[in-house]
């Protein structure tokens, strides 16, 4: 599994830093940054609850071959 | 399709009642269908989203617009001379769209990063404690908690954050109340519009003078060093960002007291565990969803929802408590369940609007639960559920005053 995220549409919501800030962090101006784009374990299962929670559609989840 | 059987007669938005109930209004629209053309109080109709799922799609979906000066946007007066007021002030962030939208979010997101607020943590505490000194140090154990603690610690917090001095916080709190009301009638509303527009261009003018750091400082500065100041555009995103932080976190403290001491086993958990305190305030944020039906566009093309066409022109009212507490969603949505898992509500909006202060109202909220029942554990209400005054007319919902005792 990898993160994907499009700064272009994000919106400072901060909702995945929350929701997980070994994974994600903010810029100073706001826009989502990405720690890893390879969670794994209860990181990954936050990851994904991080982008179900995204308002701006900014961040997405891309299958990878070889994930369970 | 017009609303069926009852439904005909019923205008938008209905009195909100008690707050632990959803109008039965909701329910009847809720079993007719997730999408319902209603009547609207102000004339016209608007189509009624009351899904969840339905209610997040239209509010990420950009063919939606948020600019309250179109014709048939809902809840906005059709009275020509409100109307013209409206058209004639600069939008806010809150009724922009696109590329407009985004610039002036943008500009100012870097305010409110998770980074910064938490930064601030120290000091709400400080203001908090200072508050429930106040409170514990009074003689009758008794006080009306909306004016000891609800308004004043948000009104603070946000008072500071922007900048505006300390001894006009009062002014604020005065004025933003009736800002939210439906019932409050146009002049007095433009009065007040006036009045804070007036004020509000004065201390951007004294901060161009004396810079300061705050956040009207840092945009002013921002804007001068770029060649871009407007003070126009400075006075409506203050007006916005000081009625949103004064109306919304005031309001949910009250609810969320009310709320936790009507479920004495839900109220248990927190004080036991504090860590239980953030996914509790998801919930009762869920619960009470104060912003109902702030939520609120216009469709710019021809859309189809499901099986219905909304057409170009159409209002549309995503109703938030409706979304909050579809039963597809939320098991047994009328209860309060602080364990439930209830980050994906819509309180604070969905898509490119959702609430820019929201890590900041969540930070408060936790405090005050946290801090308020672990120094005073034998609050209680001081009047019955009946006798406290809900604000059931406003586009925030919330109670005027709350009388509590210990």
């Amino acid at each position: 599994m990898r993160i994907e995220a499009n700064t272009d549409v994000c919106i400072g919501a901060g909702q995945c830093v929350l929701t997980d800030p070994t994974v994600f962090d903010q810029h100073d101006d706001g826009i989502v940054m990405l720690i890893t784009k390879h969670p794994e374990g209860e990181a990954a299962q936050r990851a994904r609850e991080a982008v179900e929670l995204c308002p701006s559609g900014a961040l997405s989840l891309i299958e990878e071959p070889g994930d369970s | 399709m017009p609303a069926s059987g009852d439904l005909a007669d019923v205008e938008f938005p209905v009195a909100r009642g008690c707050p632990f109930s959803t109008p039965a209004e909701y329910e009847q629209i809720r079993e007719h269908s997730p999408i319902t053309k209603v009547r609207l109080t102000n004339g016209g109709d608007a189509w009624w989203i009351a899904g969840h799922e339905l209610g997040r799609a239209v509010l990420a979906d950009r063919r939606f617009s948020s600019d309250r000066r179109r014709d048939n946007f809902p809840f906005v007066s059709t009275d020509p001379e409100t109307r013209k007021q409206l058209q004639d002030q600069p939008t806010s962030m809150l009724g922009m769209d696109g590329a407009e939208h985004a610039q002036a979010r943008r500009a100012l997101m870097g305010e409110f990063t998770v980074r910064r607020m938490a930064g601030l943590r120290p000091r709400i505490q400080q203001i908090v404690d200072q508050h429930i000194d106040e409170m514990l140090s009074s003689e009758q154990r008794s006080a009306d908690l909306v004016e000891a603690l609800s308004l004043p610690v948000p009104s603070l917090v946000i008072c500071e954050l922007l900048g505006v001095p300390y001894a006009d916080h009062d002014f604020f709190q005065a004025h933003s109340g009736p800002l939210v009301r439906h019932n409050t009638p146009p002049e007095v509303r433009a009065r007040i519009q006036r009045e804070l527009n007036t004020y509000l261009g004065a201390l951007i003018d004294r901060k161009v003078t004396d810079p300061t750091d705050d956040l009207l400082g840092r945009q002013i500065a921002k804007q001068r060093a770029a060649g871009t100041f407007d003070r126009t555009s400075l006075v409506s995103m203050a007006f916005l960002l000081l009625i949103a932080g004064h109306e919304t976190t005031a309001n949910m403290i009250s609810l969320g007291v009310v709320g936790l001491l009507q479920n004495p086993d839900q109220l248990a958990m927190i004080k036991e565990d504090p860590e239980k305190t953030p996914p509790a305030v998801e919930e009762l944020l869920r619960y009470f969803t104060i912003a109902d039906t702030v939520t609120a566009r216009v469709a710019t093309e021809d859309v189809q929802l499901g099986g219905t066409t909304i057409n170009a022109g159409d209002g549309v009212v995503i109703s938030g408590l409706a979304a909050d507490h579809d039963p597809t969603v939320f098991t047994d949505p009328d209860r309060i369940d602080l364990e439930r898992g209830a980050r994906h509500h819509v309180a604070f909006g969905f898509g490119p609007h959702q609430c820019i202060g929201q890590t900041l109202a969540r930070m408060e909220l936790q405090i005050v639960f946290d801090t308020l029942f672990r120094r005073i554990p034998t609050l209680r209400l001081a009047a019955p559920l009946d006798d406290i005054p809900f604000k059931s007319d406003a586009f925030v919902y919330g109670a005027e005053k709350l009388p509590v005792a210990w």
